[in-house]
């Protein structure tokens, strides 16, 4: 992802370079304003409404009545301490560290399986990739039944004779379970079920990233390992993968940011789950916000979120604004 | 270079079109509001009725009402999805940027209804009632629901009853069992159920409604109405000997489940009762909708449906009612409608449709199938008690009550319940 943008970068500085100063002028003049409508749009329709949400969260507004006296941080106060939103945050960091960690693993498998210079790679890399085009909900639909704990996969445990079969979603236990306060500290287990359903949909997405991470390593660098003794394990650890640091930051911000989005699978698959085991903060926000009527409260929610997207998404921007530069 | 300035070009027009879509919008409206006789008077009839049954009734009602005033074009913007919860983000945002449609579909009680009532969103129809006759073709107990210091907001179409256990006659014949009124009866027959390898309580929880009205069903059957109302109105308090024993009751019943209710939708857990599996559901009678068009059953002899244990003489009432929002700007379109939509040929067409029936004294009985007819002799003389997370409660108090009936039904903490169920209610008043 990081090598293709270096040509682009040298036709675009060969091409500004060639027209006269005086054109390049009314150039710039001319690209501002018609970039004025998408800046007043973005401000608005973004930028505004993120600072009005900020600004609704510090208020009473708590029912369908639009109460904008001030209230400081008792929202956040008020979920903080809650059960359920502190039961979101530890769900929400196991969901992202698991789920991008079986996207990477798979998709990084997938992509060195296309690689290998088989026969109908085209074929093979839109059965990977497919699921992507399905919806989140559907997705959630279909893996609500296939991990249905008396109806789905486990007929087939039980068909080859295992007793001890997964409770899947329905899973309240934690592994490990360490008591903080209110709730239970640790994976939940219901949690993981919701993971491999993620995973299946987006790991061909880190395939097709990766993929084109491959394909960018430059031909000489394998040669000059093999030529140097380097088994393939030892070629792909040791000069492939390191080659490959700026697709995987690539894909882990992207991945991170859908994850700390998620809420068509969650809603559609699971719901809240035992004991909000399946439970994300945007569920809780939209609950809070639309069946609850909780509208600053709801808002505390999306600002929090909003500042934990800031932590992942800002360095990335910035590194890559430097890299331009 | 080129593809940037394509792109500006390309968002420009982009830009020009929707504003040139949004005058076009905009300008319809007032249109109609000025000439409210003229052929292009609109009327948007906003509800959740998008299911097969509801949409066909609201859709005939709709042909009554355009007999009736053929230039009005009715505007159908049900919104689907999440048991009206996405149809009320819809409207809450619609309200607030002061665009409410004609009219809107909202329960009857304490719920939403009287958060917009509240809020100032609605508009008093004594006056409609009064030139109807409306006061007497429906029960005093009804209206009551609807009112605010003796003005009146709303009008109901329909009318579908909480507290029904549904079950499967043949089970019961087979095990020599009768329904449960009370709940020893139940225990005892869920014993001799379980014993022989059937879920006695087929339950659905996925959208952590169902669980929430089961309880209700319960208190309501253990304190009584009476005590139950005054609980639900703030006048009593949650932390009482009634309030424990109903849920123990409750989580001893949860023992009498299946495993995998958090997986299910409420339709799964009747099919679990009418495959045989399961033998007996609580549920609202939407269910009975359920059982005769999707699955084909018999009333009586495909299922058999009793009073929840304990609440037999109570009618939990769930009533869909429309109302006029008090920042709309033409108001005469919205009159007319909900003028058919209270009428005695408005309610005959939509009830039976829908598989509800018509909460009018006066209405034609001999239109109804088994079930309905007799949930309608029960409406007209028993008790009326809302139910929580149907109308019984303001929408704060029931999603915190929600969030407590999770973490219930996992820990099976009582004490923690209660208290997480006390500070709810204080945190959003129960009280008018």
């Amino acid at each position: 992802m990081a090598n293709p943008v270096t040509p682009a970068k040298a036709t675009r500085q060969t091409t500004v370079r060639k027209p006269a100063r005086r054109i390049r002028g009314w150039d710039n003049r001319m690209a501002f304003f018609t970039l004025i409508p998408s800046l007043i749009l973005l401000g608005v329709f973004v930028y505004g409404f993120i600072a009005w949400s900020g600004y609704v969260s510090l208020t009473n507004w708590n029912s369908l009545i639009p109460t904008l006296t001030w209230a400081g941080l008792r929202n956040y106060a008020t979920i903080f301490s809650s059960f359920r939103f502190q039961s979101d945050l530890r769900n929400l960091v196991v969901f992202t560290v698991l789920f991008i960690a079986g996207d990477l693993v798979i998709g990084m498998i997938l992509a060195l399986l296309v690689d290998q210079k088989i026969r109908a790679e085209g074929l093979f890399r839109s059965i990977f990739i497919y699921p992507m085009a399905i919806s989140m909900v559907v997705t959630g639909v279909i893996w609500s039944w296939i991990l249905n704990p008396t109806t789905g996969i486990n007929l087939f445990f039980h068909a080859l004779g295992f007793t001890h079969v997964p409770e899947w979603f329905l899973s309240s236990r934690f592994a490990p379970s360490v008591h903080l306060g209110q709730i239970d500290i640790g994976i939940p287990v219901g949690l993981l079920a919701v993971v491999i359903a993620a995973v299946w949909q987006m790991s061909g997405f880190a395939m097709a990233v990766y993929l084109g991470g491959l394909r960018s390593v430059p031909e000489e660098l394998k040669e000059a390992a093999r030529i140097d003794g380097a088994g393939p394990w030892r070629t792909f650890w040791s000069v492939i993968l390191p080659q490959l640091k700026g697709t995987t930051a690539t894909i882990v911000v992207i991945q991170a940011a859908a994850s700390l989005k998620v809420f068509g699978l969650i809603y559609a698959m699971t719901g809240s789950g035992q004991d909000f085991s399946t439970d994300m903060p945007n569920l809780n926000m939209f609950q809070t916000t639309f069946q609850g009527d909780a509208f600053a409260q709801g808002a505390a929610i999306a600002i929090v979120l909003l500042l934990l997207m800031a932590a992942f998404t800002v360095p990335y921007v910035l590194s890559m604004l430097r890299g331009e530069r | 270079m080129t593809i940037r300035k394509r792109a500006a070009v390309a968002l420009t027009s982009v830009l020009a079109l929707g504003t040139l879509a949004a005058c076009g919008s905009t300008s319809t409206p007032t249109q109609s509001s000025s000439s409210p006789t003229s052929s292009n008077t609109q009327l948007q009839i906003f509800s959740w009725w998008t299911g097969v049954a509801s949409s066909k009734a609201l859709k005939s009602l709709i042909g009554v009402f355009n007999q009736q005033y053929p230039h009005v074009k009715v505007v159908n913007e049900a919104v689907a999805g999440g048991a009206g919860s996405n149809a009320k983000a819809v409207l809450a945002s619609r309200m607030e940027a002061n665009n409410p449609p004609g009219t809107f579909q909202v329960h009857a009680g304490r719920g939403t209804l009287l958060s917009w009532i509240a809020a100032g969103d609605m508009a008093p129809l004594n006056s409609l009632y009064q030139k109807e006759g409306w006061y007497q073709d429906f029960p005093q107990s009804l209206l009551n629901m609807l009112k605010v210091n003796g003005k009146i907001y709303a009008v109901p179409v329909d009318m579908q009853r909480d507290n029904v256990l549904w079950y499967n006659p043949s089970i019961f014949k087979k095990y020599n069992l009768t329904p449960p009124t009370t709940f020893s009866q139940f225990f005892a027959d869920a014993s001799v159920l379980k014993a022989h390898g059937i879920t006695p309580l087929a339950l659905a929880n996925h959208g952590n409604w169902e669980t929430t009205l089961l309880y209700s069903d319960v208190l309501l059957g253990t304190v009584g109405p009476t005590q139950y109302d005054k609980i639900l109105t703030g006048k009593a308090s949650w932390n009482s000997a009634g309030v424990t024993k109903a849920t123990q009751t409750f989580l001893k019943m949860m023992q009498y489940t299946n495993s995998d209710a958090g997986a299910l939708h409420w339709q799964q857990a009747d099919q679990l009762v009418a495959q045989g599996q399961a033998a007996m559901n609580v549920q609202g009678d939407w269910a009975q909708g359920y059982f005769t068009t999707d699955l084909h059953l018999t009333p009586g002899t495909g299922f058999g449906w009793a009073p929840t244990p304990g609440t037999k003489g109570t009618f939990a009432m769930v009533s869909d009612v429309f109302g006029l929002p008090s920042k709309l700007k033409n108001q005469t379109a919205t009159l007319n409608f909900l003028k058919v939509l209270g009428s005695e040929k408005g309610q005959d067409t939509f009830n039976p449709l829908k598989g509800t029936f018509s909460p009018r004294l006066d209405a034609n009985k001999s239109l109804y199938d088994a079930y309905s007819q007799s949930a309608m002799a029960s409406f007209k003389k028993d008790t009326l008690v809302l139910t929580i997370g149907q109308g019984g409660a303001n929408p704060g108090f029931t999603q915190a009550f929600e969030n407590a009936m999770v973490t219930l039904i996992s820990s099976k903490n009582v004490p923690s319940f209660i208290s997480a169920v006390q500070s709810a209610a204080q945190a959003n008043p129960l009280s008018k």
